[in-house]
């Protein structure tokens, strides 16, 4: 049985864990408030941007002519992976589960022949995909500067993945993010970005009849031209700012387990400590008892 | 004649959504103003200034936007910006 001493010091040592987890939730909790509130702010721009890129995409027939970030390359050979991760660990499944999401995106990709990349955004995707694919990583795009996600940096990493695509002959792009649904639940999602998936503009147009006729100023390929890196980024902004809201939630989460796990191990520990207090009491009674006997 | 909807939104956040009389818009061929029940348009901006004019004859209100597309359809005018001042 473990000394009285030890026991002492093994409840305070949990004692100041628990604090610290503690901290984290309650810090975790304001910053999903924050990053909750941010994603929602966000949210009428890209539903405004997936109706018009829907919209546009459905009066344009793709053909050899058309952009190829609509259209694609015409291959599907090399696939380039945006796996979009936290900076900071202790947030439960949270970076473990997009790894995942991704690995097995690449091994069944692998299985079928294909080439795959990865573009890591964030710092705890690099370690699990180095180990398991050591050379695919082509790029790690650092966030640990950030501290609110803002449109800039999305428009950043959208502009090297489009020139990446340009230049290095990458003929699909997944984007790996973790979807907020609330505090409790975050999916792992996967995304095709490029080409454009075509969105379920083919449902409303028949269902609306014959659309209003449109102007266009100047004409639709320039403006879809300059709309799809826009949506790409806008994409991307729109993961970042899941991905942080998922990351407190999950954080939040898992700090609120460790909590009450320390709660309950404190509670086990101060009853074993007692335990043993009163053996030790009952010891030194004995002892004296049996000493004035013998008198 | 009823008034124009106008929706001004950002990556960050939606902005403006209000009725208001008419915005005049920066479009990259040229400014033009929108009034309730304009045909569809579809315009790329210029960085620039929206007018926004909240009654006919007033003071127009400016503010400041960068890039982005403007779109006008049935519902009104939605102006999609990439970065907008809209004094506090």
């Amino acid at each position: 049985m473990a000394s009285l001493k030890a026991l002492k010091n093994r409840i305070s040592s949990v004692k100041s864990t628990q604090k610290i987890t503690k901290a984290m939730k309650m810090v975790a909790a304001a910053k999903l408030r924050r990053a909750q509130m941010a994603a929602e702010a966000a949210r009428p721009y890209s539903e405004r941007m997936a109706g018009v890129m829907a919209s546009l995409a459905g009066k344009i027939t793709p053909g050899p002519q058309s952009p190829k970030l609509l259209a694609g390359t015409g291959n599907d050979q090399v696939h380039l992976l945006v796996v979009c991760t936290s900076d900071r660990g202790l947030a439960g499944g949270f970076n473990s589960n997009i790894v995942r999401a991704a690995r097995r995106k690449a091994e069944d990709l692998q299985r079928q022949g294909k080439t795959v990349y990865f573009y890591l955004v964030g710092r705890k995707g690099r370690a699990p995909i180095a180990r398991l694919f050591p050379r695919q990583i082509v790029h790690q795009y650092d966030t640990s500067g950030i501290r609110q996600v803002g449109f800039a940096d999305a428009q950043a990493i959208a502009n090297d993945i489009v020139e990446r695509y340009t230049t290095d002959g990458i003929d699909v792009v997944h984007l790996f993010y973790a979807r907020f649904r609330s505090a409790l639940v975050q999916e792992p999602m996967a995304q095709q970005i490029i080409p454009v998936q075509p969105a379920e503009s083919a449902a409303n147009d028949s269902g609306a009849g014959v659309p209003p006729a449109v102007e266009y100023e100047p004409d639709e390929e320039e403006i879809l031209a300059e709309l799809l890196p826009r949506n790409l980024s806008v994409q991307i902004f729109r993961a970042l700012l899941e991905n942080a809201a998922s990351e407190q939630g999950s954080r939040m989460t898992a700090m609120d387990n460790a909590t009450r796990n320390a709660g309950d191990m404190i509670n086990r520990l101060t009853i074993e400590y007692n335990r043993t207090r009163q053996a030790a009491i009952t010891k030194e009674l004995i002892e004296i008892i049996s000493g004035a006997e013998a008198l | 004649m009823a008034d124009l909807h106008f929706e001004l939104v950002t990556p960050e956040r939606l902005l403006r959504s209000e009725d208001v009389h008419m915005v005049v818009v920066p479009g990259t061929e040229g400014d033009f103003g929108v009034l309730a029940g304009h045909a569809p348009v579809m315009s790329t901006i210029r960085n620039g200034e929206l007018a926004v004019y909240r009654t006919a004859g007033a003071e127009p209100e400016r503010i400041a936007i960068e890039g982005g597309f403007a779109e006008v359809n049935e519902k009104g005018l939605t102006v999609l910006a990439e970065k907008a001042d809209v004094p506090a």
